[in-house]
């Protein structure tokens, strides 16, 4: 038996496979967001606003269900300071310690990103505050968001990693897992929220890098299920969460959004719609298999 | 200030089961019953108590080896505890700083610190730490901390009647350990050895004489730290983040490439145009 079964489940709760879920989608959106504000054209401005507006919340969302998590949700400034003696709490090797400063910055650059959108857009009184999405500041919030935003993507498949669990510990690529799983998701809610007002230039884009980061999930996803190898992909995954993952991630999540990107007219004018909804099916059900199927061991 | 390492030598061989040790442990720690003092039967071992948990710091496992019609067989006894790793994969994780490495080189979580984030329970390779419902947060053996630092042995210790649980300076029990080997090979026991040496984690603080594998008893044959994966699993995802931010960076420049070339297009198609206008006009 590997030695990642002689250990106990942490049982983190329900609300953790939303966290990762949600989380996902904000870094990917913000990540998408930077894409179109450094390097697309003014037309994709729409959509790039869009992935800020979607960003904000769904940090603010991932913070209180990891807070929720915490037997002792009280206590959660400590991951950010130590309570005896007042100095920061940061331990580069500890991806839980580092994944809680990543997202407190994550959730700085979009809320000064939301911030900037919503004055560019007249929808705040003070426009000079559009200052913070234009121009050379503009540029640099969108950087350094976006390296935030792929980190926050990405960090909890490492953190998974870096334990001694069946299943997580077994692999070196959950990390990029879920980071890819968590572009593509985010691609296909802004396709989906976004639909009606964005340019179809945008739209054309969007589903472009969607279909890209569907083909590396599913590359990365049999990568996975190869280097557990066979008596951990026996023990955790030759079961319902084996079937879950074939039918609601492989099929449902990839390989048919997949068909529907390259034969649009498969089901009419709701095949890009269907797609992308399928694709946020496709990542929430990853999330739970990968989360599930090792905690019941 | 360090002082000498201090540690547990655990010999299975003349453990005898009574769990003294656990409920010695339990009474000076104030932990309380499982379940809510609900009488839970294992159903299938003499032993109730199955596993170390956040209220339960040590656990004398049976391991009960019969053949089918239970004519032959042997019970091998082991009193767990945490190993109090040298390099411990709890301390490597814990975010907030609530594990700590104390003085005597054992590792201990302070309650007053811990949040209850749970990455310490994946993260120990021998599954030894859970959560203390009672307080809300990761709990397990302290070696004794506080009785230690009034020089007292530890509970567990103290209570053995067989000395199967020995505790004392680190260096010494080595000795100790591989003297009581010796004996048990010349007494025609070889299958007799220490697990927890310098081979794994670093050493052992808590270490075992075991006479069968590691895993009989529940134990990892090779226990890793959760670390091992950071650096490959980091550099993986970096990987991939710089990959998907190429593909976006290339696809965009593409798409307006491709744009300015159609309107190139337009406009020599435009600028062709009024020729054929003015061939109109002149008709």
């Amino acid at each position: 038996m590997p030695d990642t079964f002689f250990t106990q489940a942490p049982h983190w709760q329900w609300w953790i496979i939303f966290y990762f879920f949600i989380g996902g989608i904000g870094g990917g959106s913000y990540a998408i967001a930077a894409m179109l504000h450094l390097f697309g054209e003014p037309e994709d401005r729409p959509i790039s606003r869009l992935g800020y507006y979607i960003a904000l919340p769904a940090i603010i969302i991932s913070g209180i269900l990891l807070t929720l998590d915490l037997t002792r949700p009280e206590r959660f400034w400590h991951m950010l300071v130590q309570s005896n003696t007042w100095t920061p709490a940061f331990k580069y090797w500890s991806p839980m310690s580092v994944g809680s400063w990543g997202i407190t910055f994550f959730g700085l650059f979009a809320f000064l990103s939301t911030v900037g959108a919503l004055a560019e857009t007249g929808r705040l009184p003070w426009r000079g505050l559009a200052a913070l999405n234009q121009g050379l500041l503009g540029n640099v919030i969108n950087v350094l968001g976006a390296l935030f935003g792929f980190f926050v993507a990405g960090y909890t498949g490492v953190l998974l990693s870096v334990t001694n669990r069946p299943l997580w510990a077994d692999t070196w690529l959950l990390g990029l897992l879920f980071l890819v799983s968590g572009f593509s998701t985010a691609a296909a809610l802004l396709y989906l929220a976004g639909r009606r007002r964005a340019h179809p230039e945008s739209l054309r884009w969007l589903s472009q890098m969607d279909t890209w980061a569907l083909i590396l999930e599913l590359i990365v996803l049999a990568l996975v299920v190869v280097s557990v190898g066979s008596v951990v992909a026996r023990e955790v995954l030759f079961n319902m969460w084996g079937v879950l993952l074939l039918v609601g991630v492989v099929l449902v999540g990839i390989l048919i959004p997949l068909l529907l990107h390259w034969r649009p007219r498969l089901l009419g004018p709701a095949s890009p719609v269907g797609a992308a909804a399928l694709v946020l099916v496709g990542g929430f059900i990853l999330r739970v298999v990968m989360l599930l199927s090792s905690e019941a061991v | 200030m360090m002082a000498e390492p201090m540690g547990f030598f655990t010999d299975t061989t003349v453990c005898i089961g009574c769990k003294a040790c656990e409920v010695a442990c339990k009474e000076w720690n104030q932990l309380p019953a499982e379940s809510g003092g609900a009488n839970t039967l294992s159903g299938e071992s003499y032993d109730n108590t199955r596993r170390l948990s956040g209220t339960t710091w040590r656990h004398v496992r049976f391991i009960e080896q019969f053949n089918e019609d239970r004519s032959q067989g042997r019970w091998l006894m082991m009193s767990d505890v945490c190993k109090h790793c040298v390099q411990a994969g709890c301390l490597e994780v814990c975010p907030t700083g609530a594990i700590i490495r104390t003085e005597f080189d054992t590792v201990v979580i302070q309650a007053d610190v811990c949040n209850g984030c749970r990455a310490c329970i994946s993260a120990c390779p021998f599954g030894v730490i859970d959560i203390n419902p009672i307080t809300g947060t990761a709990m397990k053996c302290t070696l004794c901390y506080d009785r230690m630092q009034a020089g007292m042995i530890p509970a567990c210790a103290q209570a053995c009647p067989t000395q199967s649980i020995q505790f004392g300076p680190i260096s010494e029990l080595r000795q100790r350990a591989e003297k009581r080997v010796r004996q048990l090979h010349e007494a025609g026991q070889t299958d007799a050895y220490i697990y927890g040496d310098e081979s794994i984690l670093g050493g052992l603080n808590s270490f075992y004489l075991l006479v069968d594998e590691p895993e009989v008893y529940g134990l990892p044959s090779n226990p890793q730290l959760p670390s091992r994966n950071l650096v490959p699993s980091a550099t993986l995802s970096a990987a991939g983040a710089a990959a998907m931010g190429l593909l976006g960076l290339v696809s965009l420049r593409k798409r307006r490439m491709d744009r300015l070339a159609a309107e190139r297009r337009a406009e020599r198609e435009e600028s062709a145009e009024p020729v054929e206008g003015g061939e109109e006009g002149d008709a």
